[in-house]
């Protein structure tokens, strides 16, 4: 009888701490290590906004993606691509109507030389000199295949042979550039512009038209609560605040 | 099961493990035998230094190679003005980096097999006329033989196993510097685990099989030794 009637009160709070819309909650959201400096601003304003609290796991897509897979406690993934996502839905870790683009990539061409007018021309102008070009890994990268569809086009993919290196991930193919032992490097515009101007260096921001869009991807995760904080957090990153960091970034909104 | 550049990315990690025990073994002997037989106070720090390797992570080394030996650094400085470019995502980069990393595997069993001889056996030579080479190489280097090649089992198998330094300075050119590690990490973030685990399984055999061959070899010694001790008087 009296146990009976604690779980009746366990019950009650229950009840009412499920019918409290505006309580702080607890979010985990793994984030594409691209997207990890803008995310943290799109967090704190989201935390400021809210009171939820958030939690950033940072790594690979293709690393994240396996960890969900095998059942890591993340609500939300923003992914690099829109591959891994999509494959998330398949596995039925995800609802289709789930998951959606949140920020499309550009690819530029640069280098951490000032001064320089870099063009297409200079892209086309590299086969058989001894500078390296890097770009991320194809098979891994968003920003890689598309780098590898510039290059295909400019008819230059086996013109460049071993002057080709590759990072794991954009980032890599940004460090290599940004350390010097590559000259040149397709990246991310994310890494090398902020508010509209270049940071550092020299760079060709690539037309959109030359390749496919790098459309990056988020899903909320099953499990989470419905109309829960992982939700807030999935419609707040569709929202002006959130576009407005993804713009100073450079990224496209969607 | 195996795809053609699996097949390359073996057999350049075994070049590369290779390439870099022959180098490790011609470096290592001597900073072996002179940590086993100074009395230098630099003895410590050097040690220290010969055992970094074990204690960093593969990202630092990474880091500050790509660091030193690009055209910024003072390595990548000498070997751009020796006119042989800077040594990332090279074949001989990769070398000086498992060197590097590989070091106190190598150089920290044979100072181990050097202490254990004793001065005995080098005196008695000395006494017999032998000169400082002849000592080393006729009377301490064959008898310290199973530390040698222990030495040299654990350099071999310890760069076929590694991944962050080679991920960082490497590059991931199949046939220059993509080994069997990064390409299972590319296969797994590709999320071809078919593939992953076919290489990975002939890692899991090589380590098994490395490692099985260094403690058969360390169980034949054991018992040699105890086998010389019990024929003492």
């Amino acid at each position: 009888m009296r146990a009976g009637c604690r779980f009746g009160m366990l019950a009650g709070i229950l009840v009412v701490l499920a019918q409290t819309p505006a309580y702080a909650g607890q979010v985990t959201v793994a984030v594409a290590s691209n997207f990890t400096l803008p995310m943290r601003e799109i967090v704190t304003a989201f935390e400021r906004d809210t009171g939820h609290d958030v939690t950033l796991v940072s790594g690979s897509t293709g690393a994240l993606y396996a960890q969900i897979i095998n059942g890591a406690p993340f609500d939300l993934l923003l992914a690099a691509d829109e591959v891994r996502p999509a494959a998330i839905v398949a596995a039925g870790r995800a609802a289709a109507s789930d998951r959606r683009t949140y920020a499309i990539g550009r690819l530029v061409f640069w280098t951490r030389e000032g001064g320089l007018t870099l063009t297409e021309a200079s892209v086309t102008a590299l086969p058989g000199q001894s500078q390296r070009l890097a770009i991320a890994n194809p098979k891994l990268a968003p920003y890689g295949r598309a780098a590898v569809e510039v290059l295909e086009r400019l008819g230059l993919r086996e013109a460049l042979g071993r002057q080709l290196v590759v990072g794991q991930n954009v980032n890599q193919s940004f460090q290599f550039v940004r350390t010097g032992n590559a000259r040149f490097g397709f990246v991310a515009a994310s890494l090398v512009y902020r508010d509209g101007a270049l940071e550092q260096g020299s760079a060709w921001l690539v037309p959109d038209a030359m390749h496919a869009p790098v459309r990056q991807d988020a899903v909320l995760l099953r499990g989470t609560e419905p109309d829960g904080p992982a939700q807030a957090l999935f419609d707040y990153l569709g929202g002006a605040s959130a576009a407005a960091v993804l713009t100073r970034f450079g990224y496209e909104v969607p | 099961m195996l795809g053609a550049n699996d097949i390359a990315a073996l057999w350049l990690t075994a070049q590369l493990a290779l390439v870099t025990t022959m180098c490790l073994l011609v470096i290592g002997l001597p900073i072996a035998w002179w940590l086993a037989n100074t009395r230098s106070r630099w003895r410590a720090p050097v040690a220290a230094l010969v055992a970094m390797p074990l204690v960093l992570p593969p990202t630092v080394i990474g880091f500050y190679l790509l660091l030193w030996l690009g055209p910024d650094g003072a390595i990548g400085g000498l070997t751009a003005a020796a006119g042989w470019g800077t040594l990332p995502f090279t074949f001989s980069g990769l070398v000086v980096a498992s060197v590097l990393y590989s070091l106190p595997f190598v150089v920290q069993p044979i100072e181990n097999a050097f202490r254990s001889l004793g001065r005995a056996p080098i005196e008695t030579a000395a006494t017999l006329g032998a000169g400082p080479w002849d000592r080393f190489f006729t009377v301490a280097l064959p008898l310290s033989m199973p530390g040698v090649i222990t030495a040299a089992v654990l350099g071999f198998a310890h760069t076929v196993g590694e991944f962050g330094v080679v991920l960082m300075i490497g590059g991931n050119i199949p046939g220059v510097t993509q080994v069997a590690s990064v390409r299972v990490y590319e296969q797994v973030e590709s999320l071809d685990y078919l593939g992953a685990h076919a290489l990975s399984l002939t890692l899991v055999g090589f380590s098994f099989l490395a490692l099985l061959a260094l403690y058969l070899l360390q169980g034949a010694r054991g018992a040699s030794a105890f086998a010389r001790e019990g024929r003492q008087p």
